[in-house]
């Protein structure tokens, strides 16, 4: 099935998590993100029995601090 | 308040545009914009803001200008190397217009400090590069009804958004507290394309501008999202979130109070 993922055309298998997505979509550091799931923000206990669906559009958003190292 | 013959020439690409226009430059030189941060962000923001002739400007920060500083930091210079960032900020912005007025705090803000500070300006700028101080202005500016505009920085991408307390989405609503500590990147993830620090901090000052002016539409709501690898520039609608537990409808947190830093040290640190 198809997302929308940070804008991009994504293709999943059917019946992945949110938390799955993260590992397949390559975020080194979940921790660090915030997911947004067709315009509400997902509660961090629920990526993992959160599945998704055809079409969902899921954004993922970074902390960023200022660039420096101490972060 | 009436411009003077020398204000008129000085800022004439502002008065011929027609949504700023006279009126809009008066508007300016009797606003009051707080920039938490002279680094990298709060340095492009100061030094233009300075030059629109914003009439008071505030800057915050208890640090001295560093070498490595330097890299992004553009209103630091290397002869003030050692000198402390709100002075050297201020020396700059005095230099291109000695027509405002500039106060400076050289300090850190925290919870007990915060609000007798943002309270006596119009607008905020978040140019901090941590954590815990951006949880604590976004919490601050809520309850002081200070809108202002939140921006990080890392490696090649950058992000903002601006806030008008309780009507638009918040800091909390996107992220609910800080990061845990191990999940903070290690040095050698972190660092920052220097001119990305440029990019980001020079649309907050035209956030905060057109805030002050009343003009076009504000990044409320929405996160600017920029990638200088791929140029990629990216809008994405963030509404407000009923579980904030700041701005949301069961508002766990009804206080100012200090997050905990998480601290990388480049020079300690192992990674
Ligand atoms: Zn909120």
């Amino acid at each position: 099935m198809n997302l929308v993922v940070n804008g991009k055309e994504t293709n999943i298998t059917d019946g992945l998590t949110v938390s799955q997505l993260l590992v397949q979509e390559n975020v080194k550091m979940p921790d660090m993100v915030s997911v947004e799931l067709n315009g509400q923000i997902l509660k961090r206990t629920k990526f993992e029995e959160t599945t998704l669906k055809d079409d969902d559009k899921v954004e993922f958003i970074y902390f960023m601090g200022g660039g420096s190292v101490v972060n | 308040m009436s411009l003077t013959e020398q204000q008129i020439e000085r800022y004439s690409r502002h008065i011929i545009l027609e949504q700023v226009g006279g009126t809009g430059q008066e508007k300016l030189l009797s606003s009051k914009v707080l920039i938490i941060g002279a680094g990298g962000l709060g340095a492009p923001a100061g030094l233009y803001l300075a030059a629109a002739g914003v009439g008071t400007i505030g800057i915050v920060d208890s640090d001295k200008v560093d070498l490595s500083n330097l890299q992004r930091q553009i209103i630091h210079h290397t002869n003030d190397v050692g000198v402390e960032k709100v002075k050297s900020a201020e020396n700059k912005m005095r230099a291109i217009n000695p027509d405002i007025t500039i106060r400076t705090y050289q300090t850190r803000v925290n919870a007990e400090n915060i609000s007798d500070i943002i309270r006596q300006y119009d607008f905020v700028i978040d140019g901090t590069d941590n954590f815990p101080a951006k949880f604590l202005i976004n919490d601050a500016c809520y309850f002081n009804k200070v809108p202002f505009s939140h921006a990080g920085i890392l490696r090649f991408h950058g992000q903002l958004i601006t806030v008008l307390p309780g009507e638009t989405t918040c800091y909390r609503c996107i992220f609910n507290s800080p990061p845990p500590a191990n999940a903070v990147p290690s040095c050698s993830q972190a660092g920052v394309l220097g001119v990305l620090a440029g990019v980001i901090g020079s649309l907050q000052a035209t956030e905060a501008i057109k805030y002050l002016l009343g003009i076009g539409d504000l990044l409320t709501n929405t996160l600017l999202t920029y990638d200088a690898l791929t140029m990629d520039v990216r809008k994405v609608r963030l509404n407000r979130n009923a579980n904030c537990p700041l701005c949301g409808e069961n508002p766990q947190i009804t206080e100012l109070k200090d997050e905990k830093q998480v601290v990388c040290d480049l020079k300690n640190c192992k990674c």
